[in-house]
């Protein structure tokens, strides 16, 4: 780093946050130390410092972890008690490590080092294998919905850097993470103390043919973990310097908003267009998500803190009593008899837990019945707040599916929680299956001269996405195929998305990765989107065993566009159908990443609608869809 | 979908911006506090976006030991001056007028009375409930766990056992009436990034930054310039003789009182030059605050009785 910089470069890097997590023995502090030293982030004299405590200790390296004990307590203890943040810089990118303490009771400073993470690293030591703890690491980096996960095996210079070893916990590991909710995870060989496969290539270790964790760190792509579909942007403060003057401050939750758009305020519902977006830098016709600006308005009406803007046709979820996957992170017990104050978005409101449907036990996953929650635990309740929040689910949008509780006797932060969805019971399921007052949102086709109402009204039934979703050989094409033929036969306007055709030409150039998989799931949405919006009825059939790109696909229509269809079939039946023969091929291990052999397939947490074709036959199949798109009133 | 990103400068911009909105939002009475080197300078750039087109609507307060540089003090009043802002200078006059200084009582406790005694004591008087603080977490180690919202006791101690978690950018503001806040809108910013944002954003600075020819004392490490020979060694305790003056090329890293507050080598007149000497560091920039080397731990300690 001595030679002249390219200071240009250094200005334009991006930024990557990132935690760590591990038990004291895993070597997280002598990697972190290990990646400071490297990047050359470390000072001489804090070098100095430590190599002088290394020697006084009698250690004949010097411990790069002794870089990172910060308080005086623990660097008695020789463990780190809290959350630090760490920094360190490259020519491509700033880091910002969160530092978390592994061991059972600090459960709740992983979830508060993970709830800003983008990336986390698990390390697992070489000799120990995959430990109980690294699997409740990966559950708490699975609840808080971290898009990407490295699992760094350490101390591979005390198994004699054999690869053996290093498959054995690779596939371990990866077997146990099916039943977790994280889409991209690399495996990755290290020895932190020596610094192999740290940020350069170990020669020791040449059967590796992956990257280095600091190349992975470098490159992950991040941005497109981002929200850019729902506008959110709940006001911080209104901003009235003069009396010619009236902004709304805050920083932009997700989506994007451009100068002229039409919003709505909530909750008083009041319509608007934005007329300008101010920043101390000049306005903008465009921002986006993060950033921190000052929206006004064409119209004066009544906004204050706490309020959101949204866009007109995209709209959050409202409600006062939701399902949430709370931590409790209080030396006092939840006490589900008194009131807290939940703090969500850039408002405060009484709220009290309602219900608690279970606790997990984070070591084994199981679910436990539970009166409340004590310190570290966490579980699924209801919370009902004194007046409607509104809210997104955690998983398409952490800025408005977070929220914390504040005890107001203590003034403590007592529990952070992530919103899933509106509280239901059975009977309020049924009546939204049912709605027949369930329209789609007026549409108008950008520049277009048919609007999607004339469509709708010369076509003679409304547009919908019907998104079947299931195993490879459940029978989506079969149902698909006769729906579309019958709907056809009726006059509609109907349009098929298959997803072997789609792979031939629109995704060619598309493989089977976590990642390709979310790419190709994008496109298809994005095409159905076009074709819904003139008012054509479109079926897809995609395995898409992701929850997270089924819902992205629904984000990106309107409300009530998009039919989550389930078709469920037991997976012995599937196999034994197994009608293109992949299957045979799968388990034969002649294709890789096989959706229910070795690639994970996500139920539908909450389907439209779901049908059975081990049990029911296609015709019985094929009606029963009709009759939902009627009460829907998609069909007249 | 790659126009919407932002630079790693622009991101924590943003961060920083959201929570002086958050601090304003909720509490009654926020002060910036006001130490006129370049991380104060930073944070009033930020406070001046959060709340443009209007003025930052809190003053800023600046905590004067009488021990800072001469060069200090006239950029202050330029400086407010020029951005319209209002400034409260408060001090511990009591321990000044009784010739407080290191050398006579230690380190230690000098900073205890100029510094921690004189901004407790100006929080409790002007009732403040918040005070911005222009610390970072890469400055020291025991920093690394400071938190956004920093809460404080009526004494303005700093339980670091008993913090506040931080999730998302959820921040509880909520105290008691006789406890405060203070709030470290650049906790995320390490010292590059500020001199980075300071070269973007055009930010003015006091001149003892840059690097100059200036006649200097060296002992032990560290670079006194001459001219304020007496402010560090009143009592001439040192034994430094005029012989030993040298003329060297030197600036200051960061700024602090006088008499604690050492010169570094260096040839670097520009902020460009400043960012390549930053990158090339390998000392770490509070080497020459003479208040961090007592002990191992003792950040940790002034923090804990209420100092930053």
């Amino acid at each position: 780093m001595s030679d002249q910089l390219d200071l240009t470069a250094y200005e334009n890097k991006s930024l990557l946050r990132f935690m760590t997590s591990g038990s004291v023995d895993d070597g997280k502090s002598t990697l972190i130390g290990r990646l400071l030293y490297e990047t050359n982030c470390i000072f001489e004299d804090q070098f100095a410092a430590v190599e002088k405590t290394s020697h006084q200790r009698g250690d004949d390296r010097v411990d790069l972890a002794l870089l990172l004990d910060g308080l005086a307590a623990e660097r008695e203890q020789g463990i780190t008690i809290d959350v630090a943040y760490r920094y360190f810089t490259t020519a491509r990118r700033k880091f910002i490590i969160a530092d978390t303490p592994g061991h059972e009771q600090y459960t709740r400073n992983m979830v508060t080092g993970a709830s800003t993470s983008e990336l986390a690293i698990i390390l697992i030591d070489a000799r120990h294998g995959v430990m109980t703890q690294s699997k409740r690491h990966g559950f708490l980096i699975s609840l808080l919905q971290i898009p990407h996960l490295v699992v760094a095996v350490n101390k591979m210079d005390l198994v004699d850097y054999g690869e053996e070893v290093y498959q054995k916990i690779v596939k371990e590991y990866s077997e146990f993470s099916q039943k977790l909710d994280i889409h991209d995870i690399s495996f990755i060989p290290i020895s932190a103390l020596d610094g192999d496969n740290v940020t350069t290539r170990s020669e020791k270790m040449p059967w590796y043919q992956g990257h280095t964790l600091l190349h992975m760190l470098e490159n992950v792509h991040v941005s497109a973990d981002k929200n850019f579909v729902d506008f959110r942007f709940p006001v911080q403060s209104v901003l009235r310097p003069n009396l010619d003057f009236r902004g709304f401050s805050g920083t932009i939750s997700s989506g994007t908003i451009k100068v002229g758009e039409e919003v709505a305020a909530l909750p008083s519902g009041k319509e608007s267009r934005v007329k300008s977006i101010v920043t101390y830098d000049g306005d903008l016709d465009e921002a986006f998500a993060g950033q921190a600006v000052t929206i006004t308005l064409e119209d004066e009406i009544d906004i204050s803190r706490g309020d959101m803007i949204v866009r007109k046709n995209n709209l959050p979820l409202v409600g006062n009593e939701f399902d949430v996957n709370l931590c409790w992170m209080d030396e006092e017990p939840m006490n589900p008899r008194s009131h807290y104050l939940l703090k969500h978005t850039t408002q405060k409101v009484k709220a009290y837990v309602s219900g608690i449907q279970y606790k997990i036990d984070v070591n084994t996953l199981h679910r436990e019945d539970a009166d409340q929650f004590t310190l570290n635990e966490i579980g699924r309740v209801t919370i009902k707040t004194a007046r409607p929040l509104f809210f997104d689910n955690y998983r398409v949008n952490h800025g408005t599916g977070s929220f914390i509780l504040i005890d107001p006797l203590t003034n403590r932060t007592v529990a952070a929680g992530m919103i899933r969805g509106q509280a239901r019971d059975v009977e309020q399921v049924m009546r939204t299956q049912h709605a027949s007052n369930r329209q789609s949102t007026n549409i108008r086709w950008e520049g277009g001269v048919v609007s999607m109402a004339d469509w709708e009204r010369r076509n003679g039934h409304k547009g919908a996405v019907l998104w079947c979703t299931g195993f490879s050989g459940s029978g989506k094409s079969t149902v698909a195929k006769a729906l579309v033929k019958s709907l056809f036969g009726q006059g509609c306007q109907v349009m098929m998305l298959d997803g072997d055709n789609v792979r031939h030409g629109l995704c060619g150039d598309l493989g089977f990765s976590d990642q390709d998989r979310s790419e190709n799931i994008r496109r298809v949405g994005e095409t159905a989107k076009l074709f819904y919006e003139q008012g054509n009825i479109v079926v897809c059939t995609f395995i898409s065993p992701f929850q997270a790109d089924r819902d992205f696909v629904r984000s990106a229509l309107p409300e009530g566009a998009f039919h989550e269809l389930f078709i469920k079939c037991d997976l012995e039946v599937c196999k034994r159908r197994d009608p293109k023969g992949l299957y045979k091929k799968a388990l034969a291990g002649e294709i890789k990443d096989f959706t229910g052999i070795d690639s994970p397939y996500e139920e539908p947490a909450n389907p439209e609608i779901t049908v059975e074709t081990d049990l029911h036959s296609v015709e019985e199949i094929v009606a029963e869809l009709e009759v939902y798109l009627r009460q829907l009133k998609i069909l007249q | 979908m790659s126009s919407y990103t932002m630079t790693h400068l622009k991101q924590l911009e943003q961060e920083s911006i959201h929570i002086m909105r958050e601090v304003v939002a909720e509490f009654k009475n926020p002060v910036m506090l006001y130490s006129v080197g370049k991380d104060s300078a930073t944070m009033i750039r930020l406070a001046q976006k959060a709340f443009h087109p209007g003025k930052f609507p809190f003053p800023l307060m600046h905590v004067d030991t009488g021990y800072k540089f001469p060069e200090m003090y006239e950029f202050r009043d330029r400086h407010v001056k020029d951005i319209g802002a209002r400034l409260i200078v408060e001090s511990n006059q009591e321990a000044i007028d009784k010739g407080t200084h290191p050398s006579r009582l230690g380190n230690d406790k000098c900073c205890q009375q100029l510094k921690t005694h004189a901004l407790l004591g100006a929080i409790a008087k002007h009732g403040f409930d918040a005070a911005f603080g222009g610390a970072r977490r890469d400055e020291e180690k025991s920093r690394a766990k400071e938190r956004f919202f920093s809460v404080r006791d009526e004494f303005g101690q700093w339980d670091p056992k008993n913090q506040r978690p931080e999730l998302w950018n959820l921040y509880n503001a909520d105290i008691d009436g006789k406890e405060s806040v203070r709030i470290f809108p650049l906790s995320n910013w390490t010292e590059l990034d500020v001199w980075q944002y300071i070269k973007l954003e055009n930010i003015p600075l006091v001149p003892l930054y840059f690097s100059r020819m200036r006649k200097t004392i060296e002992m032990g490490g560290i670079i006194i310039p001459h001219e304020y020979l007496d402010t560090v060694d009143p009592d001439g305790k040192l034994g430094l003789t005029d012989d030993q003056i040298q003329e060297v090329a030197c600036r200051f890293r960061s700024l602090g009182c006088i008499p604690c507050t050492g010169a570094v080598r260096s040839t670097a007149t520009s902020i460009d030059d400043i960012i390549q000497e930053v990158v090339d560091a390998r000392r770490s920039e509070r080497e020459n605050r003479i208040i961090d080397l007592t002990s191992d731990s003792s950040m940790e300690q002034k923090k804990r009785e209420g100092y930053f």
